[in-house]
């Protein structure tokens, strides 16, 4: 039997007067099938989407940059000192300590409502917010992934005359990726999450659009859970991904 | 070869070498040993500048390498160094250990580099082990690797800091033979060591350090047999 055939029969009775499964079923139907609403949950995923990947990779530059400026003060010779470097570091610790000092959402409704409150591109306006975020915390797992290294690697890698550039590329970056995967695949599907947040100002994302469907069937179950159904589902095809990436690094752990 | 004038390094308060006035001549073996908390490792780690020095300077072949503006990079390269806990790079294979740093700091070409690194593994017997990770290998085994890859840079002076302290007591000989066959090859060597008999059959001059000083320096055999201080006999007594 066709679905539409379906819920045109069952329209025609009022709600309170079907069973339980017809019921279900015209609910669902509202929420999905009707008027192609379908195609805005999946509108939203892609703005979602969207939205992950532009502030990843915000977040991870930002990250990176950070870091190595903190590590690279850090580390500097004893007896050195260098202004610029001081000044770097002095900036990225007040910019770790106020994003990881505030909420997200706080944080997206300034940036939003009072920084770009002129913006009609909620979306990417919400994108730079997110990465903005995440880069701060993305910089402490980078951050202590280097710290966490033997000195003693480095210290065998300049022993050879290799700068500190050099040693940082060959010898401490990649060990300290593999060291830091997990935490940083964390960090990631805490930002795809998070993403949701933008729907607060108005960034036309999965929340938004299952928010608005619900506020014209005055239904909210479906959408809430296929929006739900869709995060998991993204977190789950990652962390996949991510434990591949793993076992690739694990090679060199055989013994 | 390195001239050392008073060099001082505290680490904070605490003071660990107070005034070290020393020379190394070239194709010398030079034995340091002495109680631990002497400064022996930290006057070792000093002369290729992984601990900044406090005061004094270092001179190799005539340059202040203590001078900020000289190229320790460049001086490095003349300097191998063997650490107590090998430090390997656990993410490479034992043959990118070695080309590692002779293709990125010489300039050599790959298989130039590798070729090189092939024959001085063969020369260690450790050839079959070049498509190795280092966490397949034994202690022994990695401490050979670790020499190895010093040598690949073909360096002027080569440093030990405790080659042998972390090994177990059946993998010490095999560590011990290749830096007899190196010091046999006229390398210039500073050893800082627990092995008394590496001590005597190898060293040219042995330094008794003590509490951040050059306590007494001698032949290793006028050492063992007439030690001057006090403290050097006492220390000798517990040892030997």
């Amino acid at each position: 039997m066709n679905v539409d055939l379906l819920y045109e029969t069952l329209s025609q009775i009022p709600l309170e007067d079907l069973n339980f499964w017809q019921s279900l079923f015209t609910k669902f139907y509202r929420a999905w099938f009707l008027e192609d609403r379908w195609l805005k949950y999946f509108e939203g995923l892609l703005t979602t989407i969207e939205v992950t990947v532009i502030a990843l990779i915000i977040g991870v530059v930002l990250g990176v940059l950070v870091a190595m400026a903190r590590v690279a003060h850090d580390q500097r010779r004893p007896g050195t000192h260098n202004p610029v470097l001081s000044a770097v570091n002095f900036v990225c610790k007040i910019y770790v300590t106020v994003i990881r000092g505030t909420p997200m959402m706080v944080q997206l409704m300034i940036m939003g409502f009072v920084i770009f409150a002129s913006s009609r591109n909620f979306t990417l306006v919400g994108a730079l917010g997110l990465g903005i975020n995440s880069g701060a915390y993305v910089s402490e797992i980078i951050r202590g992934g280097l710290m966490s290294l033997d000195p003693g690697q480095s210290e065998a890698g300049r022993s050879l005359g290799l700068s500190y550039i050099q040693t940082m590329r060959f010898i401490v970056i990649p060990q300290a990726f593999k060291a830091i995967l997990p935490s940083l695949g964390n960090e990631f599907i805490v930002l795809l999450k998070d993403t949701s947040l933008i729907s607060v100002i108005a960034g036309k994302e999965i929340v938004y659009a299952a928010r608005s469907i619900g506020a014209k069937t005055y239904e909210y179950m479906f959408p809430y859970v296929i929006t739900a159904i869709m995060y998991l589902i993204m977190v789950m095809a990652f962390s996949y991904l991510q434990s591949i990436l793993e076992r690739r690094l694990r090679e060199s752990d055989r013994r | 070869m390195i001239d050392v004038k008073g060099l001082k390094k505290a680490f904070g308060d605490h003071v660990v070498l107070k005034d070290i006035t020393e020379h190394i001549y070239p194709g010398e073996k030079v034995v340091v040993i002495g109680p631990s908390g002497s400064g022996k490792s930290t006057f070792l780690r000093c002369l290729n500048l992984l601990e900044t020095p406090t005061a004094g300077t270092i001179t190799f072949k005539g340059t202040d390498i203590t001078d900020p503006k000289s190229d320790i990079n460049k001086y490095r390269q003349k300097m191998g160094m063997v650490f107590q806990h090998f430090n390997l790079f656990p993410h490479m294979t034992i043959l990118r250990n070695l080309t590692l740093a002779p293709t990125q700091v010489l300039g050599k070409k790959k298989d130039e580099a590798e070729a090189k690194a092939m024959e001085l593994l063969g020369r260690v017997g450790l050839a079959d082990r070049a498509g190795s990770y280092p966490n397949q290998l034994s202690g022994g085994q990695k401490q050979r690797v670790a020499i190895v890859r010093a040598l690949c840079m073909e360096p002027e002076v080569m440093l030990f800091d405790e080659p042998t302290s972390a090994l177990d007591p059946e993998m010490v000989g095999e560590v011990l033979d290749v830096m007899k066959q190196l010091a046999k090859d006229g390398m210039t060597m500073v050893v800082v060591t627990h092995e008394m008999g590496f001590a005597k059959e190898v060293g040219d001059r042995v330094l008794f350090m003590e509490d951040g000083i050059i306590m007494e320096q001698n032949t290793p055999t006028e050492f063992f047999d007439h030690p001057q201080t006090e403290r050097a006999q006492s220390f000798l007594a517990k040892v030997l």
